[in-house]
């Protein structure tokens, strides 16, 4: 499904360039359920987006489904069914939770013929009502809020590989719990990477890569 | 509908969403004369006898009536003032439709002043849209509309403006007296392109307890395209005011924007936010990861945040 080959990103910083992501290879299976933890700044985020095409490695080669796309734009790489989910989201004023949902399902014939009902079966699973269809998402929003409504984005999108950067953050247990079960039910007809920290994710996790200092350690996750 | 030609019905569809004769009163203006009118039981159209414009009389207890006045110009170089005067009775609710569209595809400029004055009684609620387009490949298409408010106690009005492109000029002023209790919601959106200037002007003056305005301005400028913004909320007694002007800048647009608050009592509570700035790129991004184009996903931010 995915295999990312010798990935190097730099960045750099005035004269000085830093290495984020050190000759990193990875392969995830079709099906798989993906743990990438690690510190603070040991280049998960990075990953996830080099994975989108939101940074372009420095060096190496991303494979998805056989197809080599490490140079493919990020619309490219959505039409092939991956998505991402940011974990900062973003407000958007004028724009509707119901717009930015027609957004993602754009193509699902099966999904906009009963608009409605999915639109409110998608927020449900993310714990918003129906009502938050025609809020605008701007800063009368709440974190959570947003953050609820981004998750609900990329369920929307039903793509074959997504990746959620730190779901968690920013939403109460309550929604964390249901968050959990979606993965549980997710993990039936997609490939899942989540980046996290959080225990009950990692235990529901196929398998777990700890990243530091852009490398795959070879640590164990207890320690 | 009446007799148009396609340009002009499609003038029509654009400022005032007429395919056919509208229900209700009606005022259609074509180059400079009425081409067609009808008053109803409870509205009266009368043109003015001193100078360009009609009269509409609104009686009062008017309930769930509508007013077309929708003016359209497709001759090149047709300069006009048009004054219309809005009489509408006590406790009345009623949606009145104006707006103005020229076609230009000759080599002079094509100019509409529309001077549009509104008394609303007492307790009437009165929803009032606006709006302009310009077409055609020759010289300016020009508005300069100004509409004056006179409310009264316990009175709210809904105020749409909205030039969506094709203008290559417009100063627009817009101004409202509140009595007691009154409100005032007025709603800005424009976009212009090219090398196109608009200029708007929008002053309230809260004169009466507890009344309140509400101003939400929000503006795309792309290509050259330049505008300016100027509100003024006067707060006079105890009263609210907000106002927001948002604009999105891009290419080598600019954008003023210069809003003003004047307190003139102690409990006037007058708010203004703004904020001008491009597209940031990660709602771009964003959009993008759900599989629109980086053109696409521009349009939907703009189109979202026009709507």
């Amino acid at each position: 499904m995915l295999d990312l080959q010798n990935i190097v990103f730099m960045v750099k910083n005035g004269t000085k360039k830093r290495t984020v992501i050190d000759d990193l290879s990875l392969k995830i299976k079709a099906g798989e359920f993906v743990v990438i933890t690690g510190p603070n700044g040991s280049g998960k985020s990075t990953l996830a987006k080099i994975i989108m095409g939101i940074n372009k490695p420095t060096s190496g080669q991303i494979i998805f489904d056989k197809q080599d796309i490490t140079q493919m734009s990020i619309t490219d790489r959505a039409k092939l069914g991956i998505v991402y989910s940011f974990q900062q989201p973003l407000h958007f004023k004028g724009l509707t939770v119901k717009d930015l949902l027609q957004v993602a399902a754009t193509g699902q014939e099966t999904f906009l013929k009963d608009n409605k009902t999915n639109y409110k079966k998608l927020l449900e699973t993310v714990g918003l009502g129906e009502e938050y269809l025609n809020r605008e998402i701007n800063n009368s929003l709440s974190g959570g809020e947003l953050k609820r409504i981004e998750i609900a984005s990329v369920l929307a999108r039903n793509a074959k590989l997504m990746v959620f950067d730190e779901p968690e953050a920013g939403i109460d247990i309550w929604s964390f719990s249901r968050l959990v079960n979606v993965f549980q039910k997710l993990r039936k007809d997609h490939t899942i990477i989540v980046i996290s920290h959080q225990k009950r994710i990692i235990d529901i996790a196929d398998r777990v890569v700890i990243i530091r200092d852009g490398k795959i350690s070879k640590e164990d996750l207890a320690s | 509908m009446m007799d148009l030609d396609e340009i002009e019905r499609s003038l029509m569809r654009e400022v005032a969403d007429i395919n056919d004769t509208p229900e209700g009163a009606y005022n259609f203006r074509v180059n400079g004369k009425s081409i067609s009118r009808r008053s109803s039981k409870n509205i009266n159209i009368e043109s003015k006898t001193d100078k360009s414009g009609i009269d509409i009389y609104i009686k009062p207890n008017t309930k769930n009536e509508a007013v077309h006045i929708p003016v359209v110009i497709s001759v090149t170089g047709h300069k006009e003032a048009v004054y219309n005067d809005f009489h509408i009775g006590d406790n009345c609710e009623v949606t009145i439709v104006a707006g103005c569209g020229i076609y230009n595809c000759g080599t002079d400029d094509s100019i509409h002043d529309g001077i549009h004055t509104f008394y609303v009684g007492k307790n009437s609620k009165v929803r009032y849209i606006e709006k302009h387009y310009g077409a055609g490949p020759g010289a300016g298409k020009i508005l300069n509309p100004v509409t004056k408010i006179f409310q009264e106690q316990g009175s709210y009005v809904e105020v749409i403006m909205e030039q969506i492109r094709g203008v290559d000029s417009a100063v627009r002023n817009t101004s409202a007296e509140l009595d007691q209790d009154a409100r005032i919601s007025i709603q800005e959106r424009l976009l212009t392109h090219g090398r196109q200037t608009a200029e708007s002007t929008i002053a309230v003056s809260l004169n009466g307890k507890n009344s309140t305005a509400d101003i939400v301005s929000r503006a795309v400028a792309q290509d050259y395209s330049r505008q300016l913004f100027h509100s003024n909320i006067v707060g006079k007694t105890v009263c609210r005011g907000h106002s927001e002007c948002d604009a999105i800048i891009m290419d080598d647009a600019k954008v003023l924007a210069t809003p003003a608050l004047d307190a003139q009592c102690l409990d006037a509570q007058l708010i203004h936010e703004a904020a001008i700035g491009k597209i940031a790129n990660e709602q771009l991004t964003k959009l993008m990861t759900l599989g629109l184009t980086q053109n696409q996903a521009e349009s939907q931010i703009i189109n979202g945040f026009l709507k």
